[in-house]
């Protein structure tokens, strides 16, 4: 490298991201009088900024650094060693020619709008809001349901303590609702976002909920009154039934009814307002519309949850044509006090309590045919839990599990799969199961005990099915409206799955608990934690730095043709006059709002009369990589 | 028996998909033909067709454009203008004689180590068994000056 025109020093060494290794290309930088460097090492997303720093740490600005990038892209990938070698070469090769082309760019300073929205009101995005409410921020906490809470709402009891799940949830409930520093909005939707960190622009559409939120006063009157009886409540998964009008469950946040306009009466016929007629504050108004609001926003909390995998794919295991076969989550309805059957554990088909049990483990998560490959997490706590609370519940009755592997790593996990086996009793078979089928009024499991080598068939009473976890039916088509990525089976994508598991690669967006694989409770919590320490962060600064990688616009030679405001997605390129002297309109030019510009560069390629170039990625600089390649 | 032509491939990547795939293919340690040269961009918007007649002058065999899938551009629609340059280039390169199948269009996520371990593979076979492009030496030869773009 020594050799190479323009090269005037070239150091091997092990570790320069090491200190060490900095202090050296400093020194070199001072010593050499150097106008540019080339760092051949790891991927620039690893270690720019860091030698970006010890650039500016030797007085050279820190854009007339580049990375070649010879470990992910060469030496770890090829296994011809000359071959690659001669690869490496060529790749530093070239951004030395980009480099000797690069300019001093000074960073951008951006305002930062110290608000905080966080979509989803779950147990991570209410704990997200609270952390940066408590911290004296603005949050808007969105929730699409009429009520917060979630699915954590929805449990009976939780592991590994066996504590009551409302117990612990609604006071938080209560206190994000309260809280002076958040404004709530539930049955909300996040329609569009756009902008960037410290200065995104939200509009959230707030659903007819067809009832004054400010004159109703919750007394449920028209809960009681409404005619329509028989519709099947959602909360409950569908074990119970709900009338037109209604709050999801009884500690509801707010605690203000909605209208279900695909089944009221008065929305299918034009006759009924039974609700109206009763409701004392005349809160109930049926002409109410959909109302959109536009907010500016500096951070955002993708908290948005997960919803159990359509069970009716395993058709072997009778979800759907046999009522007694039920998801863990329907069985957390009828364990919860708060559930259709208060609490008793009953069978949906003729509430009998059912003497016999089994679980199935495994029903959907690590099954590649299904789609689904990766282990749900949840599942082999929560059957634990749910032999413990049957075993509780049913004086006598049995409970059986099938089992694949027993995962349960985390505080106390172990310990309590053991007390459902030890102390309660569970029967734990460890294998597949093949087949439920309805035989003498009973449910006939068939399935292989694989440590007995045997195959076993239990007669059951009611079936339990630990179904897998999958990202939320519309994840993907959200992901696009907030700008994130998905993994193939749509959870979001964190920037790096070890170091910065709570940001994603859009800056200022960060995630919290399931929606971005599947979690417990704890692992929920803490994640929204971090979220709300990386936005308070974030907020600690009155003015940000952004990249100065934006389009530049030579305005001498600039036509007005305006390609450019064309292919600009942000809007970014605005017209500006150039005047004579005696103040005449002379041109029109385009001119590029840096506060806007993202730096993404389509406008440059549109652009007819190569005006527009973009800093650190110019024409002269990438025609020079090439060049060198 | 002569060794085996080994093609020299030019990729025109955005940083944040296919760059960040390329990445991972790298820290998930899969194994790929050393033929392919990378150029990072900030998005395939970014991406002029002068690029990569460029590189075909400077002696690639092959060229690849890689970006972010539809909808997935960190820039909301740069990958869409790349789609739709590519689009009205390809007619232009079919024009001038240069074979179309010497310039791959492909959208790989940062997720999408494997899917990139796997592309670089099956292009450089591709590129290997039509054999080196000379169509621009040639022409540079026979005018004895050279192109400038």
């Amino acid at each position: 490298m020594n050799d190479h025109p323009g090269v005037s020093v070239s150091v091997e060494y092990k570790y320069f991201c090491s200190d060490p290794g900095q202090e050296s290309v400093k020194k070199a930088i001072r010593e050499h009088n150097l106008t540019g460097i080339v760092v051949a090492a790891c991927s620039p997303r690893m270690h720019e900024a860091t030698f970006r720093k010890a650039c500016a740490e030797a007085g050279l600005n820190p854009y007339l650094c580049e990375i070649a990038n010879i470990r992910e892209q060469c030496s770890w990938v090829h296994t011809d060693q000359d071959m690659a070698t001669e690869k490496a070469i060529e790749i530093t090769r070239s951004l030395i020619e980009k480099v000797k082309l690069n300019n001093e760019l000074q960073p951008i300073e951006v305002p930062v709008t110290k608000r905080a929205l966080v979509i989803g009101g779950g147990i991570a995005g209410i704990q997200a809001a609270l952390d940066i409410a408590d911290a004296g921020q603005e949050v808007v906490l969105v929730e699409r349901e009429p009520s917060l809470g979630g699915h954590m709402a929805q449990l009976s009891e939780t592991f590994p303590t066996l504590d009551c799940s409302q117990c612990i949830m609604t006071p938080r409930m209560v206190e994000a609702a309260q809280h002076p520093k958040i404004r709530l909005l539930t049955y909300s939707e996040v329609e569009q976002v756009e902008g960037f960190i410290g200065n995104f622009k939200v509009r959230i559409r707030q659903k007819s909920r067809f009832v004054d939120m400010k004159a109703c006063t919750g007394c449920g009157d028209c809960i009681q009154r409404c005619p329509l009886k028989k519709i099947s409540d959602e909360f409950d998964c569908n074990l119970g039934k709900r009338p037109a009008i209604y709050t999801p469950f009884a500690q509801a946040v707010p605690n203000i009814p909605v209208i279900d306009r695909e089944h009221c009466t008065f929305f299918k016929n034009g006759k009924c307002k039974v609700c109206q007629k009763f409701c004392q504050t005349n809160a109930i108004n049926f002409e109410m519309q959909d109302e959109f609001l536009d907010l500016e926003i500096g951070a955002i909390v993708v908290a948005t949850g997960f919803q159990i995998q359509n069970t009716a794919m395993y058709g072997e295991y009778g979800y759907g044509k046999y009522a007694d076969v039920i998801t863990g989550l329907q069985f957390e309805r009828l364990a919860s006090a708060s559930g259709p059957t208060a609490g008793k554990i009953l069978r949906p088909s003729d509430g009998q309590e059912p003497r016999n049990i089994v679980f199935i483990q495994c029903a959907g998560s690590r099954d590649p045919s299904k789609g689904v490959k990766y282990c749900s997490k949840i599942c082999c706590m929560y059957t634990a839990k749910h032999a413990m609370l049957y075993a509780h519940k049913v004086d006598g009755g049995k409970a059986h599990v099938f089992y694949m592997d027993i995962r349960a790593a985390g505080k106390g996990y172990d310990e309590f799969t053991r007390r459902a086996i030890e102390e309660d009793e569970a029967s734990y078979l460890r294998g597949r199961v093949s087949k439920v089928w309805k035989e003498n009024g009973k449910l006939m499991v068939r399935g292989v005990d694989t440590l007995l080598g045997k195959p076993v068939e239990i007669a059951a009473d009611m079936v339990v099915l630990a179904t897998a976890i999958t990202p939320q039916p519309d994840a993907r088509e959200f992901a696009k409206v907030v700008g994130i990525g998905c993994d193939e089976y749509g959870f979001y994508n964190e920037a790096h799955l070890k170091l910065r598991p709570v940001e994603t690669a859009t800056a200022g967006i960060f995630l919290a608990g399931a929606c971005q694989s599947p979690k417990d409770i704890p692992d929920s919590v803490s994640q929204a934690s971090a979220c709300a320490s990386k936005v308070i962060g974030l907020f600690s600064h009155n003015q940000l730095e952004r990249e100065p990688v934006i389009a530049v616009n030579n305005e001498s030679t600039c036509s007005g043709c305006w390609g450019c405001t064309l292919a600009c997605p942000y809007n970014a390129i605005e017209k500006k006059d150039i005047l004579s002297r005696s103040g005449e309109i002379i041109r029109r030019v385009a001119f590029i709002n840096p506060g806007l510009c993202q730096g993404c560069g389509t406008c440059v390629t549109f652009c007819r009369s190569n005006s527009i170039d973009l800093a650190g990625f110019t024409e002269k600089q990438i025609f020079a990589e090439v060049m060198g390649l | 028996m002569s060794e085996p032509f080994e093609p020299k491939i030019v990729a025109f990547v955005c940083t944040y998909c296919t760059y960040a795939g390329a990445d991972l293919a790298g820290t998930s340690r899969l194994k790929y033909p050393p033929n392919i040269r990378m150029v990072r961009l900030p998005c395939t918007g970014r991406i002029s067709p002068m690029f990569i007649l460029k590189a075909l002058q400077k002696g690639a065999d092959g060229v690849l454009v890689s970006g972010c899938h539809p909808g997935d551009c960190h820039f909301t629609q740069g990958n869409y203008h790349a789609r739709r340059r590519w689009t009205v280039f390809r007619a232009l390169l079919n024009f001038t004689g240069i074979p179309l199948e010497r310039i791959r269009f492909s959208w790989i996520s940062a997720a999408e180590g494997v899917k990139f371990a796997e592309l670089i593979s099956s292009l450089t076979e591709d590129i290997r068994k039509l054999g080196p492009f000379d169509q621009y030496k040639a022409m540079i030869h026979e005018t004895e000056a050279p192109v400038s773009l």
